[in-house]
């Protein structure tokens, strides 16, 4: 049953609600070449949104117009019913937006801890002087900020983990920390670019299950990008498909699998 | 000791030592657990009130007197309080192995017709709604770590805290009913029913009564002169005998605290951080250890590995008769206590043992070798022997009488007999009192005067009074020419080896002896990343021609050693291959406490057996496998089968006595 705003129950009994973004007619140019043109989507409250696409679709440019980091040359970013202004990344963290990255960001001379705890940096209020001397008010954030940080290495089971570093870290663990460090932040809105990227079927397993119980437990919305078909197909509420730019499909797994556009970008067409 | 004179008559029941530790030690830490980065800590005080909040939940759940309420689940502080509240409730309580399969799990709970379950986390819930169909009287499910279960359907299906807070707001109807239930609890009444997984067939539900438990607890704590401030960490299964007393039974009659590790991987983290005072672990922990040590080593500097090696021969050669207070040369008392400082005391800290005082390993027997290292630390590592039958103690190692080769006297309280055939019984207050639903097993297992055959070949040697226990009896064999066969001897010199994980020797009635091998891939993935040789499976590393050699000097080392054990010279290993595939419980190969399951695999790989005695140089072998969630496969291989050198030996005539 849909509501006059489009939100619904899901069948497995969670509630999506009304538009929390919505992307207006975005053309991204470099130089002379469109990476994404005039596309438009909207992303719901609570969904698991995806974006796929072959290689050299847009998909990564289009998560970057979202995040804030590309700034479109036509079209406009729409987010809680107001067009969004020009943002340094920053601003974009406040806004409750977090990403994590195809090809691992962390810091990888400092530990587990350390480097989750610097997604709760926007959440710190005292300033440099009274952190380094950390007393009174800055003793008492970190505290309270750890606390939230300890929850989330719980959540995501690395505790194991929590002080080595992460440079020595296997790749599977590595994106599990960093999407540690996305959640630290307590986003509302959460972007992952690639999440399963190269890793083992098992793993992937274990990323599925993470994503699934960060969407249940938090609310939280996630938007990501995938090319592993099976793997977004189990996942998400609702897929964009994109091929060279474009948009050439939109709606729920089944309705994107039976489009005959999307097969075709998929397993190439004679001409 | 102090406490257990006063009113020792009216302990009659875990509840009632919880009252009296409540009561005299309140403000104690009872119960630890890391959460969150941080240990957490329950008092006895906070314990009983837990306890009694749940008690009180579960009568009002309709749980009724004799009912079984089964527990799965690691070990965690609010898993063991459930022990105590479903004896309060009048139930008994039963723990399972969390890692056995759904199927097994059927067997158990179906068998203890357990109305309650209470459950971890949402793979043991899930486990158990798999296989609802099949428990007749299961009604409720109760969770402890809601994660992933807010979706599930909950009319059946309660958290842990939602039942403890209706518990609490029912207190002033029900609180005369629990009160009335605890009240009854008499010193025969079961305590705990513990399923063993037996080496072979079906588990059967041990009960235990209070008498077991208590009478056990209490004369092993004096045994080893226990107080209220031991620190011990709780990592072993909870339906594990052994955890049961250490954990429950000596916790409650000490009043000592019980740790929980953050996560079954933190698990050496957290011993660190402990160190415990009372420690306990199976002979494959310390294999482990020594393993990882070992690789440590190998990856360190030269200084560092000269060090270890200088010094580990000094403390192999006079730790342990420091250890037992034996006259040592100053010399080499002064560089003990040198490598004290440089070697040992590092290295036990590491271990998270160095505040350990008293030191236990059982379960099965412990390679020599081993043993000795870890004596050699100056640690007071002992050996006892036991059973689930006999609510663990059988014998014991006293303090300054320790060895590797016996295991110990008899326990305060225990008789021991041996059989004509050289099978041990024993009798003592801690036997148990059936098992459920067999009364044929009860019976064969125990006779009417109470003696309880344990299954074990052995002696008592003479002058010393300590038990040797040879082999499992049914295992100990003659070779065709009439020397003894006793596999386990030489599997376990085998083990030493941290590069062997698992050996099972055969030769029953045979004229010669064989061996299938499992690598431990922790040790011999670390020698290939040094030496840079590439490998993408396990089957494939167990199959490099240099892992071959290497197990294959190993064996003829064994060999050796084996040769000069006159009784058992015969049990030299002719041919040997290395499998495939680790053996899994999850194959039924091993069982959950990882004991050989021989009857087992030899049947399951009977193709490999026949290769290893009629000359093949190479067999082509298929083999089923599960995996964790269940699912079946199966992988197939060649293997390559090697002979060994043996020392040959002038064949002899073994006296039987």
């Amino acid at each position: 049953m849909k509501d006059t705003d489009g939100s619904y129950i899901t069948e497995d009994g969670r509630k999506i609600g009304g538009v929390v973004m919505e992307m207006k007619n975005i053309t991204l140019k470099f130089g002379g070449v469109n990476a994404i043109s005039d596309i438009s989507f909207d992303i719901r409250e609570g969904e698991i949104r995806a974006i796929i696409g072959p290689n050299g679709a847009g998909k990564s440019s289009m998560l970057n117009v979202i995040s804030g980091f590309y700034i479109p040359q036509e079209g406009e970013v729409w987010f809680h019913g107001k067009p969004r202004p020009q943002m340094k990344p920053y601003e974009v963290a406040r806004q409750g937006i977090a990403r994590t990255f195809q090809n691992i960001a962390l810091f990888e001379g400092m530990s587990v801890l350390d480097n989750v705890m610097t997604g709760r940096l926007t959440h710190m209020k005292s300033g440099l002087f009274a952190q380094a001397i950390w007393k009174g008010r800055a003793e008492k954030e970190e505290i309270a900020n750890r606390e939230i940080v300890e929850k989330v290495i719980d959540f995501l089971e690395i505790q194991a983990i929590r002080k080595t570093p992460v440079a020595g870290l296997p790749y599977g663990l590595k994106k599990r920390v960093e999407l540690a460090r996305a959640l630290a932040a307590e986003p509302r809105l959460l972007l992952l670019d690639e999440p399963m990227a190269g890793m083992n079927v098992e793993e992937k397993e274990d990323m599925c299950r993470f994503i699934l119980d960060v969407n249940d437990e938090f609310g939280t919305t996630i938007a990501l990008i995938e090319h592993d078909m099976g793997v977004v197909m189990d996942l998400s509420d609702r897929v964009v498909v994109m091929d060279y730019g474009k948009k050439i499909g939109d709606g729920t797994p089944e309705e994107v699998r039976a489009n005959q556009e999307v097969i075709d970008a998929y397993l190439g067409v004679q001409h | 000791m102090a406490q257990s004179q006063g009113g020792a008559s009216a302990l009659l029941s875990l509840p009632a030592l919880l009252n009296r530790n409540a009561t005299q030690f309140g403000t104690k830490p009872a119960f630890r657990e890391k959460e969150f980065g941080i240990w957490q800590t329950w008092t006895w005080a906070d314990v009983e009130r837990e306890v009694e909040a749940l008690a009180l939940g579960l009568i009002q759940m309709g749980v009724g007197k004799g009912d079984f309420v089964a527990i799965i689940g690691r070990n965690r502080p609010h898993l063991y309080w459930a022990v105590v509240a479903i004896e309060r409730a009048g139930a008994i309580p039963v723990p399972l192995y969390q890692d056995s399969g759904a199927e097994e799990m059927a067997y158990v709970l179906d068998h203890c017709g357990a109305k309650v379950v209470v459950a971890s986390d949402q793979e043991q819930v899930d486990k158990v709604f798999e296989i609802q169909g099949k428990l007749h009287q299961f009604e409720h499910l109760i969770y402890l770590d809601p994660r992933g279960l807010r979706k599930y359907d909950h009319s059946h299906l309660h958290r842990f805290s939602d039942v403890q807070e209706k518990g609490r707001a029912a207190r002033d109807d029900l609180i005369r009913e629990l009160e009335a239930r605890t009240a009854a609890l008499t010193y025969d009444d079961p305590c705990v029913m513990l399923y063993t997984s037996g080496t072979t067939g079906k588990p059967k539900g041990v009960v235990l009564s209070n008498r077991n438990i208590i009478e056990s607890s209490k004369a092993s704590s004096e045994f080893d002169k226990l107080t209220k401030d031991e620190e011990i960490l709780a990592y072993l299964p909870m339906a594990w005998v052994g955890d049961f007393i250490f954990s429950v039974g000596q916790a409650y009659w000490n009043g000592f605290c019980v740790n929980c590790p953050e996560s079954p991987e933190t698990m050496y983290e957290n011993l660190h951080e402990i160190a415990p005072t009372y420690f306990f672990a199976p002979p494959r922990y310390f294999e482990e250890r020594i393993t990882i040590l070992t690789i440590r080593m190998e990856d360190a500097g030269r200084l560092k590995h000269w060090l270890f090696k200088r010094f580990m021969e000094l403390g192999r050669k006079v730790g342990p008769q420091l250890l037992d207070g034996k006259t040592v040369s100053a010399w080499d008392r002064f560089l003990y206590g040198l490598g004290n400082i440089l070697v040992y005391s590092p290295i036990r800290n590491r271990a998270g043992m160095s505040r350990v005082r008293v030191g236990y390993t059982a379960g099965e027997a412990i390679g020599p070798e081993i043993f000795d290292f870890w004596r050699s630390l100056g640690i007071n590592l002992k050996q006892l022997y036991g059973q689930t039958e006999a609510s663990v103690f059988i014998t014991q190692q006293p303090d300054n009488e320790v060895r590797a080769d016996t295991v110990g006297v008899p326990s305060p309280g225990v008789e021991l007999r041996i059989d004509e055939t050289g099978e041990v019984f024993y009798r003592s207050p801690g036997v148990f009192v059936e098992y459920y639903k067999n009364p044929e097993s009860t019976a064969s297992t125990k006779d009417a005067e109470g003696w309880v055959a344990t299954g074990d070949a052995g002696f008592i040697e003479d002058g010393t009074g300590h038990l040797r226990i040879i082999d499992r009896a049914k295992d100990v064999g003659k070779m065709a020419d009439g020397a003894m066969f006793a596999p386990k001897y030489v599997e376990n010199k085998l083990k030493f080896y941290p590069n062997i994980l698992e050996a099972v020797l055969f030769g029953n009635e045979r004229t010669e002896c064989v061996a299938f091998i499992n690598i431990d891939l922790t040790a011999v993935g670390n020698w290939a990343e040094r030496n840079n040789i590439a490998y993408s499976s396990y089957q494939e590393l167990a199959g490099h021609p240099q892992v071959m050699e290497t197990v294959q000097a190993h064996v003829e080392e064994v060999n050796k050693s084996v040769a000069e054990d006159d009784m058992l010279s015969g049990c030299q290993i002719h041919r040997f291959v290395i499998l495939h595939k680790e053996l899994d419980a999850d194959d039924g190969e091993l069982t959950r406490t990882r004991k050989v399951r021989r009857r087992i695999i030899e049947e399951k790989y009977a193709d490999i057996v026949v290769a290893l005695y009629d000359g093949s140089k190479e067999i082509a072998t298929k083999t089923e496998v599960t995996y964790e969630d269940g699912r079946k496969g199966s992988i197939s291989a060649v293997l390559e089968i090697r002979d060994a050198a043996v020392v040959p030996v002038v064949p002899q005539k073994v006296a039987a006595e």
